[in-house]
C-alpha cells in the first residue's frame, strides 16, 4: 500500500478513536443548542425583574404618560417634599424615584427633571423614561406650530421604500443582509475549521516530537509525506465530524421549516414571481402572507452550486496554508506551552478577516477594503466567501477578482507549504531548544 | 563488493556549524562496525545521512556498491537514539503500521511479527496499549521493528541504552545471531566500553572528523607499549624488586608478605617478552605474565591528543 495512504489512514484512526474527539462529536451540537437556550433563558430572568418607580410630579405638563408594562410599574406621590419622596421610595423598595419640577416651560421641565436610583439605572429604565419625555416634547412642539393632537397620528407614520433591481426584480428587504450572514457562515466555518483542526496538526506533531518516534518514522518515509499525511488525515476527520454535524443540523432544519409551516416542494415552483415580474417590469409590494414564502424563494435563489464549488476551493486552499503553518509550529517545539508566541500570528489574519468582512463587506461588498482582503491570500479565504453570496459577475464580485484571488491563494499555497516543510523537516529532529524567530529562519537554509 | 557501505568525503554543516567534515568510511559486509565517539561527535549526523533523513552537502555514500538511493530505506533498519512508539496505539497495530511502512505487504508483517513475538515471549502484548507496558517492554517492540523488514544492515543508535541487563543481554544475543544469519550491523555510541567485544571494525570520530578506523584487532595491536602485569610467588620480594628495578622500568609495585604475593606492572623497551619471562622464572615462581591491551576509550584519548585537539 502507497506510505501516504497508510499514514493518512493512521492519522484518520488515531483521531477518530479518540475519546475525546468522539465525545466532542456528539457533544457539541447539544452543547451548542443548549448555550443559545441557556443564553435566552438567563436574558428572560434579567429582564423579569419587576421595577417600581415613584414618581413625584410637581408639573402640569405631564399627567398620566408614564404607562405600566409587564416589568415595570409607576406609581404617583404626591403632596410630598422631595427628601420625603425619595426617602419613602427607598423604604418601600422601589427601584427609584422619578422627580419631575414645576418651571414655566416643558424644556425647563425636562432640563431639571430627575430620576434617583439605589444604584447606577439599567439602560431598559433610563431608555424607557427618555421616551416618554422626548414623546412630550415633541407633542408640544407640534402643538407649538399649530397642530392638533389627532394629527399627531398621521405625522407619525412609519414608510418602508420598495426596491427592485433594473431587471425588475424585487429585492426583499434584508435580504442583502441575509446573503452576507450565509458568506458570513461560509466564512466562519472557514476560520472555525482552521482554528480547531489546525491544532490537531499542531498536537499531533508535538505528540510524535515527545513520544521520540519521529526518527523511527521518517527512517521510512519523507518527513514531507508524513506532514502531508499527518494534515489531509485530520482533516478527513474533521470533515467527518463537520458531516455529523451537518446531517443533525439539516434535521434541526427540517424540524423548523415544518415547524414555520413552509413547504420546501413550492420552493422550485415558485419561479413564476420572479418570472411575471421581469415582464411586466413593475414591481409589486408582496402581501404579508407571501413574505415567509419569498425569503425561502430568495434562499432558493442563492447560487448554492457556485457557492460551494468555491467554499471548497477556498476552504481546502485556505486550511492546507493554515494547516501546514501549523504542522510547522508544532515541529519546532517541544511542547504546547511554547507554541503560544507562533500561534498569535497565525490568528490574527484569521481575525482580521472575520472583523474586516463583519464590518466592511456587510456594508459595501465592493469597497475597496473588501475586494483587498478578498485579494490578499491569508484573509481571502474568508472575505471573500462573504461576498460571493452575491453572485459573479455583474453586480457580484467581478471575474477577475475572483481569479486573481484564487490564483495568489495558490501560489502561496505552494509557498508556504514549501517554507512549512523546511521548518517542519528541520524541527522534529530538534530537542530542547526554545527556538525563536530566528533561529527558525537559520532553518530555511539548512 | 565486500562493503556494504561506503562514506567518501562526507560534509555537512548546519549554518556556521560544520557537523562532518570529510568523514570517510568503508563498512564491510557481515561484519559489527562501532561508530565511537563523544556526544556531538557528529555519529548521528552521519546515521541520518545513511538514512537519508538529511542529505550531505558535500561527498557521496555508497549502499551494497551503488549510489544511496531512496529504495535503500526498505534494506536498512534503524533503532535511532530519540526511539519511542505512539503512546496511545495498540502494540500489534503499531508493528503492524511501521513494518509496512518501511515496505512490507501486511499478511508477511504479520506473519513474521507472529513469529517475532513468540521468540521474545511477547506473543499476549498484541492488544496492549504501550502506555500500559514499561520501558524495557517498548523497547523490545522497537527491537522487533528495526529488524522485521529482514535489512541488509543494521543501524543501532546509542543501542543498550534503556535496557535492563537481561533484556541488553536478549538483545544483544539476537544482534549476534542476526550477524550469523549475513547481517550487517553498525553500532553507534559514546560508551565505548559497552560495544568493544562485539566490534570487529571501528571508527573513531571526534569534533565532526573521523580520527581512526580499521580492524580492531589491528588497532589494538599497534597501540600496545609492551607493558605487562607480572605476578610472582616469592618470601623475599622486597628483594628481587630491588634486582629487578635496576634491570627493568617498574611501576606501580606490591608486595603483600603474608600471601608471599609480589605484583608490578613492566614496562618492556621492545616486544620481545620471552627472554623476560625466561629470566624471571629464574628468580620465583611466576603466577601470571599479561600484556596489557589498551581499551578502546585510551585510544581514543590518545589518538586525540596525538592528533593535536585539547580539551
Amino acid at each position: 500500500m502507497n506510505k501516504l495512504l497508510l499514514i493518512i489512514k493512521r492519522e484518520y484512526l488515531a483521531k477518530v478513536r479518540n475519546k475525546s474527539f468522539v465525545i466532542m462529536t456528539f457533544l457539541s451540537p447539544v452543547l451548542m443548542v443548549g448555550m443559545v437556550v441557556l443564553i435566552a433563558y438567563l436574558a428572560k430572568i434579567n429582564d423579569n425583574e419587576q421595577r417600581v418607580i415613584g414618581i413625584l410630579n410637581e408639573s402640569d405638563y405631564f399627567s398620566n404618560e408614564f404607562v405600566i408594562t409587564e416589568n415595570t410599574s409607576f406609581i404617583n406621590f404626591t403632596d410630598l417634599t422631595l427628601e420625603t419622596a425619595k426617602d419613602s421610595a427607598a423604604q418601600l423598595g422601589f427601584y427609584g424615584l422619578l422627580y419631575i419640577p414645576d418651571e414655566i416651560s416643558l424644556e425647563k421641565v425636562c432640563q431639571r427633571s430627575f430620576l434617583y436610583t439605589k444604584d447606577a439605572p439599567s439602560t431598559t429604565v433610563t431608555d424607557k423614561i427618555e421616551g416618554v419625555f422626548q414623546q412630550r416634547l415633541r407633542q408640544q412642539r407640534l402643538l407649538d406650530l399649530g397642530l392638533s393632537s389627532s394629527d399627531f397620528e398621521t405625522v407619525d407614520t412609519d414608510f418602508d421604500i420598495n426596491t427592485a433591481t433594473f431587471q425588475g426584480e424585487t429585492n426583499i428587504k434584508g435580504i442583502t443582509e441575509i446573503k452576507a450572514f450565509i458568506g458570513g457562515g461560509f466564512g466562519y466555518l472557514i476560520m472555525m475549521f482552521i482554528i480547531i483542526y489546525g491544532g490537531f496538526v499542531m498536537r499531533s506533531v508535538i505528540e510524535e516530537k515527545t513520544s521520540r518516534i519521529i526518527e523511527v518514522i521518517i527512517s521510512s518515509v519523507k518527513p514531507f509525506q508524513l506532514m502531508l499525511g499527518k494534515i489531509i488525515g485530520t482533516s478527513l476527520a474533521g470533515i467527518t465530524q463537520f458531516a455529523i454535524w451537518l446531517v443533525s443540523a439539516s434535521i434541526l432544519l427540517f424540524v423548523v421549516f415544518a415547524f414555520f409551516d413552509i413547504d420546501p416542494s413550492a420552493l422550485s415552483a415558485g419561479n413564476q414571481i420572479q418570472a411575471g415580474m421581469g415582464s411586466n417590469m413593475t414591481p409589486t409590494v408582496p402581501t404579508v402572507d407571501q413574505t415567509m414564502q419569498v425569503y425561502a424563494q430568495e434562499l432558493f435563489n442563492i447560487p448554492w452550486v457556485m457557492l460551494i464549488t468555491f467554499f471548497l476551493i477556498y476552504f481546502l486552499l485556505g486550511y492546507l496554508i493554515y494547516s501546514s503553518i501549523y504542522a510547522a509550529i508544532g515541529a519546532a517545539v517541544d511542547n504546547e506551552t511554547d507554541t503560544q508566541q507562533f500561534i498569535f500570528p497565525i490568528i490574527m489574519p484569521l481575525m482580521l478577516a472575520i472583523y474586516v468582512g463583519f464590518f466592511s463587506v456587510f456594508s459595501n461588498p465592493h469597497g475597496p477594503i473588501a475586494v483587498g482582503f478578498s485579494l490578499f491570500p491569508l484573509t481571502s479565504p474568508i472575505v471573500m466567501m462573504m461576498r460571493l453570496p452575491g453572485g459573479i459577475g455583474e453586480g457580484g464580485v467581478p471575474l477577475w477578482e475572483l481569479v486573481t484571488s484564487i490564483l495568489l491563494l495558490f501560489g502561496t499555497f505552494i509557498g508556504i507549504v514549501w517554507l512549512a516543510a523546511k521548518i517542519y523537516r528541520v524541527g522534529i529532529l530538534m530537542y530542547g531548544k526554545k527556538p525563536t524567530y530566528k533561529e527558525l529562519f537559520k532553518w530555511l537554509k539548512y | 563488493m565486500n562493503n556494504i557501505l561506503v562514506a567518501k568525503e562526507v560534509t555537512k554543516r548546519y549554518g556556521d556549524h560544520i557537523a562532518l567534515n570529510k568523514v570517510s568510511l568503508e563498512i564491510p559486509k557481515n561484519s559489527i562496525y562501532g561508530l565511537l565517539g563523544p556526544n556531538g561527535a557528529g555519529k548521528t549526523t552521519l546515521i541520518r545521512i545513511i538514512n537519508q533523513i538529511t542529505y550531505p552537502d558535500q561527498g557521496e555514500v555508497f549502499f551494497d556498491g551503488q549510489p544511496l538511493k531512496s529504495s535503500h530505506i526498505a534494506q536498512i533498519g534503524y533503532l535511532p537514539e530519540e526511539r519511542g512508539l505512539y503512546k496511545s496505539m495498540k502494540v500489534g497495530e503499531q508493528a503492524l503500521y511501521l513494518a509496512q511502512l518501511k515496505g512490507l505487504e501486511k499478511a508477511e508483517a504479520k506473519k513474521r511479527l507472529k513469529y517475532w513475538f513468540e521468540r521474545l515471549e511477547i506473543g499476549d502484548w498484541w492488544n496492549k496499549k504501550i502506555q500500559e507496558l514499561s520501558k524495557g517492554m517498548a523497547q523490545k517492540i522497537q527491537f522487533i521493528v528495526t529488524i522485521l523488514h529482514e535489512p541488509k544492515l543494521l543501524i543501532f543508535d546509542e543501542p543498550f541504552s534503556g535496557f535492563d541487563p537481561i533484556n541488553a543481554n536478549i538483545i544483544k544475543d539476537e544482534i549476534l545471531n542476526l550477524k550469523e544469519k549475513g547481517t550487517s550491523i553498525i553500532f553507534s555510541t559514546h560508551r565505548m566500553e559497552s560495544v568493544e567485544e562485539l566490534c570487529e571494525h571501528i571508527a573513531l570520530i571526534h569534533r565532526s572528523e573521523k580520527v581512526l578506523d580499521g580492524k580492531l584487532s589491528e588497532i589494538k595491536k599497534a597501540y600496545k607499549n609492551n607493558i605487562f602485569n607480572v605476578g610472582l610467588v616469592t618470601k623475599n620480594g622486597d628483594m628481587i624488586l630491588k634486582e629487578l628495578a635496576d634491570k627493568f622500568n617498574i611501576s606501580s609495585s606490591k608486595f603483600d608478605a603474608e600471601e608471599n604475593q609480589l605484583n608490578f606492572t613492566l614496562q618492556l623497551p621492545n616486544n620481545d617478552s620471552s627472554g623476560v619471562l625466561a629470566y624471571l622464572s629464574t628468580k620465583a615462581n611466576v603466577n601470571h605474565f599479561v600484556e596489557t591491551i589498551p581499551s578502546t576509550s585510551e585510544i581514543f584519548i590518545r589518538t586525540v591528543q596525538n592528533k593535536g585537539f585539547h580539551e
